[in-house]
Parts: structure tokens; C-alpha cells; sequence
């Protein structure tokens, strides 16, 4: 055949190796085959204009992706090999990655079940196509986490059963339940709340943290994870723009409903982010920055560009962005507080911070820090070494919608706890904030549902009525192992025998307010 | 001789994660056991899903099939997805050799327009096919609940994208790169009589809800009547036809379909074994689906290879499918 058209363009050879074998379907119905596309009352009025964030063939996927994973588990190797957890900064390091598994990897296999889903669930090949491209790295994330870690499980307590945890543990409840949220909404919401809301706005604040941290740690396995995990976060924050962007310019009624699941979204990650900033701030022997500093940067400054740059599709900074920008100085506080009380009913070790731990969050935390917080952790150190170490054996309010006891405190008085309730339907709901209360407002047949840990060992639902039975059976926590204090704790012990110490046993034994 | 390495050991406390010593004891574990078993959450879901109120999150009664243990269902290559990537990198190095080789000497352009217009007729249609098979994998990956099956799905999913690409590299090979051959080819899957009711079996696959259904249907029976005959039967016969060079960018497609038998064959044996009541849906199923494939491929025999060909693959499918307990037409074949 005489060949007289131009040859493609990338953009449109790549649209006719992904969108162009698509069809117009004419023996089914369009909204059959796609039917929930439509009921969050988003109009989609041309998928064509649907902009590939980025360009990528099967053959090239599988050639990239192998090469990665090639370098990637000859690093895990090698770092198992050499017994690579011995080098780390400080055994307190690896609370923090109990954090991460239990909290964070679960999430990435529902990631790869939530994109799978909305790989299928969208008319828009081009988008298909992305949204699967995502599902299959999440279910990437999900494997090599589990063996990035698996090396730290041989050698110590608290990383033994982080999938049953996830679906059971008190403080669990607050991932899993942000992330049941975003599978349970529409395939639009799905893309909002995860693509765009958290890989693109907050995933510095997730990510970062934990791969800095390890990296400032001496921590190969979970680093070297997460520079392979770089590019693949790269498109999927790509994605998360152009997602956006493209649901905005399709049409006008579109607008007032994304405001929302921003609104929404922004400040449910805020609520989850918590967990890091305690982890940054507290739980890094080598520190990064602060929570704070964190804050002011990924936040602050690169999601004000962002708004800024959205205001022409008519969408304006997240509701309640200025509680949320006052509380940097507060929240990671009140978080470990609040877990050094609870110490009893995790799967990872809480301490009070060393003197020049204090002192470099005094630094950090100058308006905030020897005000509020320094006298209390003081006085319970010094209450710990006189052997009365601090547990709280009263079960939290925790809040409605984020599940986080209410802990927070108002953004205009530090000394006053924040707590919202009302009534629905006959029944009272408890609230850490207005926006945890304006999501369940806007909801409620969906977050009166909320599975909440502590009214469930209150109604008998988690094998057990005492705190013990509940996280020894229930949790599959190995109590004296996984849990209490970290000084004088299985792991620390073990921590000084490797490092060639004596453990002090003046400091051991001191779990007695627990009981 | 031999040299002794002093390394510092370390006895470890345990062997392997608590959810995978409890299925396999405490031993160290493959790579594969930590990735693939019981990841998913299971219990304590806080929302039901807007989208399908009559079920949860991660519901097994989304498919009719009830397994005691859905993990009974594994995967014999053992692919988590870094040995996936792994083996796929190195089936397309080849695929890519072959299509560098075509391409430097205009292997296809050279053909005689009559047989150009064949491959555009009879073969580049697939990737339309290819393309439902892909949604219907990523709906079973998102509707499985163990990770094992879940995981050979999206895998599955993604490789079918991967193959309607090979496929569509074939007509732009034929067009030089404009797309010309490529909306010609649409053009027959959209009007040409021979592959309507092709295009109506898939779009009927693209409405099923029960995910298990849709695996069987799309993964066992189309593509056991699919592939032998296109990529065995066919192949043969375009080679007569003076197109025996289209058998290098098709390699990829039997080498794959050889590979896949080994996970499909595994799921229906577990499957039809674990109880009777699974075994009778999955006939049900059969009786329904496979007399609807194989009249949606008869047009395509009749139009290449005769019918003989295609009666030959269903007896094949019928012979596979009699060693789990089912019966398909074929077997009086």
C-alpha cells in the first residue's frame, strides 16, 4: 500500500499502543460495562483529552522494572549476608520500621487491590492503562518491603505478624481505616484521595521520612528500597496530577465535588501523617529534620505552589490548612506521649528521649517544646528511673472518623484538648477536630460504620475484656517481647550483646504499672 | 582447598514472619512464601464499598466459588513480581531481537500487499481482544482476595496489555510507522462479519460480575481455543501463505501461552478438587461458555486454517479439561 501519511509522533504511536485498542463497544451497553463511573456525579465529557502522564510500553516496563529488582535483592542478599541489622545507628532505630510494616506496607497491598480495581472501573483506556501500571508497582512494594524487613524480623521482636496486626491493633485501625476509605469511594474519589491527595501532595511527608531516616540510620536494606522505589513513585505522582487536572478542565460541576474530597483528603493524610512526624521527631536515633522543619517544606512551601497553581480551575487551599499548619509544633508530641503511655498495646518500644534528645527538640521546637512538652517527659523519666515507669490503663476516646484517641489540642490554646461531638440519628459521635467532624457531616452513613478498636474490646468483639488477653491474643503481640519500654527490653538487651555491653539490669524489669 | 571466610554469625530468633511459619512452620521461608501469602487484610473492614453495597472489602462471596483456603491456589513458576519482571525482561529481549531483525529488512513491508491485508485481517485484530483481556485480569486482580491468585492476575493483566503491543507493532511495521495499517485493521474488528461475534464474546466478558467466571472464561476457554488455534494452526498456515516471517513476532505469544497453562492448570486443579459443588459451577460454567467461544472462532478458521483446525483445539482443551473432572464438547471430537 502506498505510504504517504507522516510517521507518529511518540505521543501518538504510545496512544496507539494503549487507548487505540480500545473500541466503542455497540453489543453491550457503555455504562454496563463501566457502571461506576458515573455515580459520584463527575462528568467525564471527552476521555480523548486524557493527557498519559507518562509513556511507557509493556516490553520497556518489564526491562526497566527487572533491572531494578536485579540490583535491588543483590543488595538484600549481601545485607543478610553480612547481618547488615548490626550496623545500624541504634536498635531503637528499628521501631521505627515495626511502625512501617504494620502501618505503612499493608497500605501498599491495598493500593495494588484499590488500582487494580480502577485499572478496570474507568472508560478511558489511557487511564486504565496508568492505574494499572500503578497497581502492579504497589503489589512491587508491598513483596520487596516484606523482604526488605524480612532480615530485622530474624533478629527482632515486633515485625512477626504485621498483616494480622494491621487488621486488628488499636493505633492500626488509623492507616487501615483511611485506606478502607478511599476503596470503599468511587473510582474519581479513589484517584483524588490516593493519586492525588497523598502520592502527589503528601507522599514527601510519608516516604521521605522513612527512607531519609533510614538512610541517616545505616539502615541499606530499607534505603536501597527506597531509591529503587523512587521512579516508580515518580509517575505515580504523575498521575496524581494529571488526574486532577484533567477531572477539572472536563467540566465546571466538577469542580465543587473535588474541593471536597481535597478538603477531605488533605486533612484525613494530615490526621495519618501524625504517626511520622512521632516517628521522625522521636523514633530516629539519627535524626533528619523535624517534623516541623518537614512540614514547612513539603507542605507549606511545595503544596502552596501547588494550590497556587490550581486556583485557576477555581480550587482554593485546603479547609482547615491553618490548623494544620499551626499544629507541626505540636502533633508529634502529643503522639509519642501518648504512645510512651500506651507502650503496653504496641508491637514496637517507647522511651522518653536521652538529654540531648531533649535538647535538639528544644532547638527544633521553640515555642512549643519547653513549654508544653520537656517538663512532662522529665518528670516521667524521672519517674521511670525511680522504677514507677509510666502506663495509662484507661482504654482512649478515639475520634470517629481518623481513629486517633483525641489527644490534639486546640490551634488557639495548646493546654486545651480539641474534642467535637454531635448527635446522629440518636446516637453520640466523638471528633478530634472540625475536620474530622465536617467529614463525618458530610458521610455519616459511611463513618457510623467505622470498626473502632476500643468500643470493640469494650463490646467483647477481640477475644478478650482486659488489655492483656486482648494483646497477647488477639493482637498476637508477645507480651515482654514486642511491647513496654524499650530500656531493659529483649531487643535492647540483645542490641548491647552485639555491641560487646552489658545490659544495666537496674533498668530492666520495668513493666509493673502495666499489669 | 578451600578458603574459610570468618564471618561474625548470628543466631536468628525466628525464621520467618508468624503468618507464614503458621502455614509452613518455622524454617526460613522462600522469597516467594513471604510475598504471596496473607498480605491481604481480612477482617475488620470499617466501610462497605459505595460502589457494590452488597459486599465488603475484600469479599470472598464475590465469586460463587468457595474455597476453603483460597490459598490452596498457588503459583507453580513462583512468580512474585521481581521473578516476574525477571522472566518477562528476558522473553521481550528476544521478542526484541526478532522485531529489530523484521524491521531492519523490512521483512513485512516487502510482503505482497494481498498478504499484508491478510495479517491485517486475520491477526492484528487480536489486540483488540488482548485489550478485554487485560480488564477482565485487572478486575479478577481486584476482586481476588488471596494474594496468590490476585497476583497471577495482574500479572496476567499486564501481559496481555504487553501482547496486543507486539501485536500492534505488526501492522505499524507493515504501515512504516504512520498508523494506517492499524485503523484498518480496527476497522475490521468493528464491521468485518468474521470477527463479530469475537467482538460480541468480549464485550459479553466485559459485563460478567462473578470474578472466577470471568478467569475461567477468559483465561481457560478463550484462550485454549484462542491461542493453539491462532498461534499454532494459524501460524502454520499464514507460513504457507508466504508470511512465515510474522512467526518471529509471534514467538513471544507461544512462549507465553506454553507458560500460562502451568498457573491456569493450577487454579482449576485446586479449584474443581477442593469440593464437588465448585466442580459442578465450573461445568455449568463450561457447558455455557465454551460452545459460545468456539462459534465466535469459527469464522476466523473458516477464514484461514478450516474448521478441522479448530475442532483439533477443542479436543485438545476438552483432553486438558478431563484431567480435573470436566467435560467440554470436544471430546467426542
Amino acid at each position: 500500500m502506498p505510504v504517504k501519511n507522516k510517521k507518529l509522533n511518540l505521543k501518538d504511536k504510545y496512544q496507539y499502543l494503549t487507548r487505540d485498542m480500545a473500541w466503542e463497544p455497540s453489543y453491550q451497553k457503555k455504562e454496563d460495562i463501566f457502571p461506576n463511573e458515573s455515580f459520584e456525579g463527575i462528568k467525564i465529557t471527552d476521555w480523548s483529552q486524557w493527557e498519559d502522564p507518562f509513556r511507557l510500553t509493556m516490553d520497556a516496563y518489564w526491562k526497566y522494572q527487572a533491572e531494578k529488582e536485579k540490583k535491588l535483592y543483590a543488595i538484600f542478599d549481601a545485607f543478610a549476608q553480612n547481618n547488615g541489622h548490626q550496623n545500624i545507628s541504634d536498635a531503637r532505630y528499628v521501631n521505627a520500621l515495626k511502625l512501617f510494616l504494620t502501618g505503612v506496607s499493608p497500605l501498599e497491598h491495598a493500593a495494588f487491590q484499590g488500582y487494580a480495581r480502577v485499572g478496570r472501573d474507568f472508560s478511558g483506556a489511557g487511564a486504565r492503562v496508568a492505574c494499572q501500571m500503578q497497581a502492579i508497582d504497589e503489589l512491587r512494594h508491598s513483596q520487596t518491603q516484606q523482604h526488605a524487613m524480612s532480615h530485622y524480623n530474624k533478629h527482632f521482636n515486633g515485625l512477626h505478624d504485621a498483616a494480622h496486626m494491621h487488621d486488628r491493633v488499636w493505633f492500626l485501625s488509623v492507616p487501615k481505616s483511611f485506606f478502607d476509605d478511599a476503596r470503599t469511594a468511587g473510582p474519581f474519589e479513589f484517584l483524588t484521595a490516593i493519586s492525588f491527595s497523598f502520592e502527589y501532595v503528601l507522599t514527601n511527608l510519608l516516604f521521605v521520612p522513612f527512607m531519609s531516616g533510614a538512610a541517616y540510620n545505616g539502615d541499606m536494606a530499607t534505603v536501597t528500597f527506597g531509591f529503587s522505589a523512587q521512579s516508580d513513585e515518580a509517575r505515580h505522582m504523575t498521575l496524581g496530577l494529571e488526574v486532577i487536572k484533567f477531572i477539572l478542565e472536563q467540566h465546571e460541576d466538577n469542580v465543587p465535588i473535588v474541593q471536597r474530597w481535597i478538603d477531605k483528603w488533605f486533612w484525613r493524610g494530615f490526621r495519618l501523617l501524625s504517626l511520622v512526624g512521632m516517628m521522625m521527631d522521636y523514633m530516629l536515633p539519627n535524626r533528619v529534620m523535624s517534623w516541623a522543619e518537614a512540614w514547612e517544606v513539603y507542605y507549606e512551601q511545595n503544596g502552596g505552589a501547588l494550590f497556587k497553581d490550581l486556583e485557576r480551575y477555581g480550587i482554593r487551599p485546603p479547609k482547615y490548612q491553618d490548623v494544620a499548619n499551626d499544629a507541626k509544633n505540636h502533633v508529634s508530641h502529643q503522639a509519642w506521649a501518648t504512645f510512651y503511655q500506651y507502650g503496653h498495646a504496641t508491637n514496637f518500644h517507647t522511651w522518653m528521649p536521652e538529654k540531648d534528645e531533649l535538647d535538639w527538640l528544644s532547638q527544633k521546637y521553640p515555642e512549643t517544646f519547653d513549654k508544653y512538652y520537656r517538663p512532662r517527659f522529665e518528670y516521667w523519666a524521672k519517674e521511670h528511673a525511680e522504677g514507677r515507669r509510666f502506663y495509662n490503663n484507661t482504654l482512649p476516646q478515639l475520634c470517629q472518623v481518623c481513629q486517633i484517641p483525641t489527644i490534639f489540642t486546640e490551634k488557639d490554646d495548646p493546654t486545651v484538648l480539641s474534642h467535637r461531638q454531635i448527635v446522629h440519628e440518636g446516637e453520640r459521635y466523638h471528633f478530634c477536630s472540625d475536620g474530622c467532624c465536617d467529614i463525618f457531616e458530610d458521610e455519616p452513613e459511611k463513618y457510623v460504620q467505622a470498626w473502632l478498636p476500643v468500643h470493640q474490646i469494650y463490646q467483647g468483639n477481640c477475644e478478650g475484656g482486659d488489655v492483656e488477653t486482648v494483646v497477647s491474643k488477639y493482637y498476637h503481640i508477645n507480651i515482654g517481647e514486642d511491647n513496654f519500654e524499650y530500656i531493659g527490653s529483649p531487643d535492647h538487651k540483645r542490641w548491647l550483646s552485639i555491641k560487646g555491653k552489658q545490659s544495666d539490669d537496674k533498668e530492666s524489669g520495668s513493666s509493673q504499672d502495666a499489669a | 582447598m578451600s578458603i574459610e571466610i570468618k564471618t561474625n554469625s548470628v543466631e536468628p530468633i525466628r525464621q520467618t514472619y508468624g503468618h507464614i511459619a503458621r502455614r509452613f512452620g518455622d524454617k526460613p521461608a522462600s522469597r516467594y512464601q513471604e510475598a504471596s501469602y496473607d498480605l491481604e487484610a481480612k477482617t475488620n473492614f470499617h466501610y462497605r464499598p459505595l460502589w457494590d453495597s452488597e459486599h465488603g472489602l475484600n469479599d470472598p462471596n464475590r465469586t460463587a466459588i468457595r474455597m476453603e483456603d483460597w490459598y490452596a491456589v498457588t503459583d507453580p513458576r513462583q512468580f512474585y513480581y521481581g521473578a516476574y519482571v525477571g522472566n518477562r525482561a528476558k522473553m521481550q529481549e528476544a521478542a526484541e531481537t526478532s522485531f529489530g531483525f523484521c524491521e531492519k529488512r523490512n521483512l513485512l513491508g516487502r510482503l505482497p500487499e494481498e498478504t499484508q491485508k491478510q495479517l491485517l485481517r486475520l491477526l492484528v485484530p487480536l489486540r483488540h481482544v488482548e485489550l478485554g483481556a487485560n480488564m477482565n485480569n485487572s478486575k479478577a486482580a481486584g476482586d481476588a482476595t488471596a494474594t496468590t491468585v490476585a497476583q497471577m492476575h495482574i500479572y496476567q493483566a499486564m501481559d496481555r496489555l504487553g501482547i496486543g503491543q507486539y501485536l500492534s507493532r505488526i501492522a505499524l511495521m507493515i504501515d512504516g510507522s504512520t498508523g494506517t495499517s492499524l485503523d484498518e485493521s480496527k476497522g475490521y474488528w468493528m464491521d468485518d462479519a468474521l470477527w463479530q461475534p469475537m467482538r460480541k464474546l468480549v464485550e459479553d466478558t466485559l459485563v460478567m460480575q462473578d470474578w472466577f467466571e470471568l478467569s475461567l472464561v477468559q483465561n481457560v476457554l478463550m484462550d485454549g481455543l484462542l491461542y493453539p488455534l491462532v498461534y499454532e494452526k494459524m501460524d502454520q498456515w499464514l507460513g504457507e501463505q508466504d508470511a512465515e516471517d510474522v512467526s518471529m513476532l509471534t514467538e513471544f505469544m507461544r512462549d507465553w501461552y506454553k507458560e500460562s497453562l502451568r498457573w491456569t492448570n493450577a487454579m482449576l486443579k485446586a479449584v474443581a478438587a477442593d469440593s464437588e459443588a465448585n466442580r459442578e459451577l465450573l461445568q455449568t460454567w463450561i457447558d455455557h461458555w465454551e460452545p459460545r467461544v468456539y462459534d465466535a472462532l469459527k469464522p476466523l478458521a473458516e477464514a484461514s486454517t478450516g474448521v478441522e483446525a479448530l475442532d483439533e483445539t477443542r479436543a485438545q482443551l476438552a483432553t486438558r479439561l478431563k484431567k480435573f473432572g470436566l467435560n467440554s464438547q470436544g471430546v467426542s471430537a
